[in-house]
């Protein structure tokens, strides 16, 4: 019913503006279409001012309402994320400059030189001195930018510090997986020919390689605060990308060819709570980029913690080897035995 | 020279005597179907645009119903849909149809066919001096393998498994894989068909215009009179000729992988619990062949509309354009560089920092041309006296808008910003406002710039005037806020945010941003309801020249027959923008420079 009202609504008000309008047009013709059309002129004229007063009064309170909802006030999470936000911050202002000039210019000329009897309009086909100045203003401020920015980029992107620890992550349809090197900080080769569904060896791993014997898997992600991390990225089946918006990260999985970043994690989960002043508080990674039907929901969690919660979590968890080798024997049936072994031997 | 000079001239008289002698033997077939008048094509082509825009527009409304209120059903939607909108609300999977295929017609087959197809057709031979288009065939046909590229792009609406649904990108292995997504089944191969027979009208049409505008202007229009319009459509022409067939071989590379087994995007691949036999190709590759058109197609898209702004600017201020040859100069370097920056759409794909950094340098350079062509329009406002008419309103606003939209082109282009902003809604908020509302403005400034010149009427002025504040505050409220969202990271491609601890405080937010486009999208429609109710029934053109501009195409009879003049074309004697000069409101480009008159 709401709805049909909410139709009804809008095809009267739609009929109600094309006959004003089409009357309007007639009238105009009846009181001469000059005169009319400078009626309209001064019209449109005063408009175009209050579109920039309203606008100027608009941007402030749109910023008003949602800074507080971006992630700026807060600070990065990452130690390395807050150059980005300098940057960020720095780009901002310059930009906005560039704005508030520019656009209050355009509607004040608008308004200034609206149509008048007794103007003519100057003929001014060109100066190449202004001309000259506003190509070097802009492309000496965009050198700044780009200058600051590769210094920036090329530090985010450059090696990780050699005490870094190695986290791998690896994005399908549509989750995550983790995986931990283990004490010999070594990952086991994958190779996706050994995909295995039934046997639960769904990352591919190559067990015949012992390095992989002491791996761990997980669903989350635990980090040590303050410790870099760098992180491999992989992804099994479509291109996926691993989105922190609260460590300003982000870098794409791509099938056969694998990725990486690093950061340091600033804070805790526990202290992101009391900074955000929301206890429900995770660091979340999302899925930035499409993937399927269920990429909305392709969510994963990074749960941040002191050094000591981080060591004894990790010790508490089983290598990857072991659940999966016990699974087998625990219900040793020929067939699934098989079905491990054969693509096993296959590979080698 | 002088030779092809003389065979043009022969192949146009001739043209022009059989035309005027068939004009009343004219069947429908051949006047209004498969017309070879470049004027009709434009029509259809707009005409065609109108309706993809419709579409595409329906579109964005349906899938912002899911955005805004995902909790909420809407029965209607479920009558008109089916099995797509199962209780009332959309499915995952025909969402992201939805938005894949609003991505795609509006990009492709209203802002690059709609725009530069109506335009380039309706302005070039007028505007140059030429009866019709270097080739009136070829032109006939780039319209006609357009209009079938549409059939099949609306004809995979209709197939059982859906039309394609991995973003307009169509990255593989998400659309290389039929097990990995419902719209990368038979809809993508009917997207990739359609793509090629699109890209192979567009070859056409660019070829046909940069050879018109070359060979087949009058006597004395040389290159520097050209009207600006002209100048970007020879820019926008190259571009296409340039870079869509790379698309057309990324496409066709996709179709093989997808159907012949080939592994040219495929390697390591484990999808739906199948191991796939494809092993040593690139995923990335692929972006490299779309972006290597993708980019240089948003300047495709915003070149013919930086060009007709330029003209109405000019005319309704009367005065000339700012700085032509800088405004010709930075179209020219926009053009170049435009070739020259396709990889920072892939600075997180795992680029080498190295390259990355080169494209930094190259994307921000680009800034430099376009705040050149921003400072030069707001110099042609100074001191003018400005009319404004619906075309002058739009171009203000398009102005406004390309200023808003590029300037946040500096924080994506940098790639230490875009590693926070990439696929963020900051990026939806920067391409709409700087490439999707900024041409839309040009082509609504253009269609009611020129109405007169396609219909010999003039649009319905006050309701022109209501479409554009609508259209302007409308385009602002929804963009603007989006900035915000994607400040605080909120990926774009989303069906729901509510499970998200991150994201889902942007709810109300994206709720008003729905209500608001919903009105922008009925104020679209009476745009529409003008424009044919304008048709037939608006206020007849009494003069030939409405705007009391100096350009060729006022010059023509109020309707222009085929050949567009009926006698001899006029000769150019100078430049297009002399407005306010010696003390005279407008000196046509027809007229002689004058003993006494003062050199620029």
């Amino acid at each position: 019913m709401k709805e049909f009202f909410i139709v009804a609504i809008s095809i009267i008000i739609f009929i109600v503006i094309f006959q004003v309008s089409k009357a309007s047009e007639y009238l105009s013709i009846l009181k001469g279409e000059e005169t009319s059309r400078k009626q309209t002129n001064k019209l449109s004229a005063s408009l175009l001012f209050g579109f920039l007063i309203l606008g100027l009064i608009g941007v402030w309170y749109c910023n008003h309402l949602y800074y507080p909802k971006t992630l700026f006030p807060q600070g990065s999470a990452s130690v390395e994320g807050e150059t980005i936000d300098k940057m960020m911050m720095v780009t901002i202002i310059i930009t906005g400059i560039v704005f508030f000039i520019t656009q209050i210019v355009l509607f004040w000329f608008s308004y200034r030189y609206q149509e008048k009897e007794k103007r003519t309009a100057f003929y001014y086909p060109h100066n190449s001195t202004l001309e000259l100045i506003w190509t070097t203003v802009p492309a000496i401020t965009l050198t700044i930018l780009v200058v600051f920015g590769l210094r920036f980029w090329f530090k985010i992107t450059g090696d990780p510090p050699k005490d870094a620890i190695v986290v791998e992550i690896t994005g399908h349809q549509f989750g995550w997986d983790i995986r931990y090197p283990g004490k010999d900080n070594v990952f086991g080769k994958k190779n996706f020919k050994l995909y295995n569904n039934p046997s639960g060896n769904t990352l591919a791993v190559d067990f015949e390689d012992p390095a992989s014997h002491d791996d761990i898997r997980s669903s989350e992600m635990h980090l040590p605060v303050g410790v870099p991390v760098k992180l491999v990225i992989h992804s099994q089946d479509v291109i996926h990308n691993v989105g922190l918006a609260h460590f300003r990260m982000k870098m794409d999985a791509v099938p056969g060819i694998p990725t990486t970043l690093w950061f340091t994690p600033k804070y805790t989960t526990a202290e992101m709570k009391e900074r955000t002043g929301n206890p429900n508080f995770v660091y979340e990674i999302s899925c930035d980029q499409m993937c399927g039907k269920g990429h909305f929901s392709m969510r994963g969690v990074i749960v941040v913690e002191s050094d000591i919660k981080y060591k004894t979590w990790l010790s508490l968890q089983s290598p990857e080897y072991k659940t999966i080798f016990k699974n087998i024997t625990a219900d040793s049936t020929a067939a699934q035995a098989d079905t491990i072994k054969t693509p096993l031997a296959k590979a080698n | 020279m002088s030779s092809i000079a003389t065979s043009t001239d022969i192949h146009i008289q001739h043209g022009h005597e059989a035309h005027s002698g068939q004009h009343h033997h004219e069947t429908f077939l051949t006047k209004y179907i498969f017309s070879q008048d470049h004027k009709m094509i434009a029509k259809q082509y707009l005409v065609t645009g109108i309706v993809w825009a419709f579409i595409g527009g329906l579109f964005s409304v349906i899938f912002r119903l899911q955005l805004g209120f995902p909790e909420q059903t809407f029965p209607i939607l479920e009558s008109f849909l089916g099995k797509w909108a199962p209780g009332g609300r959309l499915d995952p999977e025909f969402y992201y149809a939805l938005v894949t295929m609003h991505g795609t017609i509006l990009i492709f087959f209203v802002l690059t066919a709609g725009l530069s197809g109506t335009f380039a057709n309706l302005l070039i031979p007028l505007q140059i001096g030429a009866r019709d288009m270097a080739s009136p065939f070829l032109n006939m046909l780039s319209y006609w393998i357009f209009f079938l590229a549409s059939v099949v792009m609306v004809s995979s609406l209709f197939v059982q498994t859906g039309p394609a649904s991995g973003g307009w990108t169509v990255y593989p292995p998400l659309s290389a894989l039929g097990d990995a997504m419902d719209g990368s089944k038979i809809g993508m191969d009917l997207w990739l068909i359609s793509m090629a027979l699109f890209i192979i009208s567009q070859l056409m049409a660019g070829l046909n215009y940069v050879t018109t505008i070359l060979n087949l202007r009058t006597k004395g229009m040389s290159m520097t009179r050209l009207p600006l319009t002209i100048w970007a459509l020879l820019f926008t022409a190259i571009l296409g000729i340039l870079s869509f067939p790379v698309l057309l071989s990324a496409a066709i590379l996709l179709l093989f992988d997808r159907n012949l087994g080939t592994s040219f995007f495929l390697s390591d691949i484990v999808v739906a619990g199948k191991i796939l036999p494809n092993e040593g190709g690139s995923a990335i590759l692929y972006q490299h062949l779309f972006w290597f058109l993708g980019h240089p197609e948003v300047y495709i898209i915003i070149l013919p509309s930086m060009g007709i702004v330029s003209e109405v600017l000019s005319v309704n201020s009367r005065k000339p354009i700012f700085g032509y040859l800088a405004m010709v100069g930075s179209l020219f370097v926009i053009c170049i560089l435009s070739l020259l920056v396709w990889a920072h759409h892939m600075f997180v794909t795992g680029l080498n920092p190295f390259l990355g950094g080169i494209f930094v340098l190259l994307t921000l350079l680009i800034a430099v041309p376009s705040a050149i062509k921003v400072f030069n329009w707001l110099t042609t406002l100074w001191r003018g006296n400005i009319r404004f008419t619906p075309a002058m309103l739009f171009a203000i606003g398009f102005v406004s808008m390309f200023i808003s939209g590029g300037l946040t082109g500096i924080f994506l282009g940098n790639a230490s910003l875009d590693i926070h902003l990439h696929d963020t809604y900051f990026n939806i908020a920067h391409f709409h406002i700087v490439m999707g509302v900024s041409a839309f403005f040009g082509m609504f400034a253009g269609v009611y710039h020129w109405f007169p010149k396609f219909f010999g009427r003039h649009m319905n002025h006050p309701m022109a005037f209501i479409h554009f504040w609508v259209t302007l505050i409308g385009a602002y409220l929804i963009f603007w806020p989006m900035h915000y969202e994607g400040f605080a990271g909120m990926p774009r491609r989303y069906y729901d945010y509510s499970s998200w601890e991150s994201f889902k405080m942007f709810n109300g937010l994206n709720e008003f941003i729905s209500v608001v486009a919903i009105i922008v999208f009925l104020a679209q429609l009476l745009f529409v309801l003008n424009f044919f109710y304008s048709m037939y029934r608006g206020r007849r053109e009494k003069t030939t020249n409405p705007w009391h501009a100096t350009t060729l195409e006022w010059t023509t009879p109020i309707n222009p027959g085929h050949g567009n003049w009926p006698g001899e074309i006029p000769e150019v004697h100078r430049w297009p923008y002399d407005y306010s000069k010696d003390g005279r409101e407008y000196i046509p480009q027809t007229e002689p420079i004058g003993p006494n008159e003062s050199h620029h």
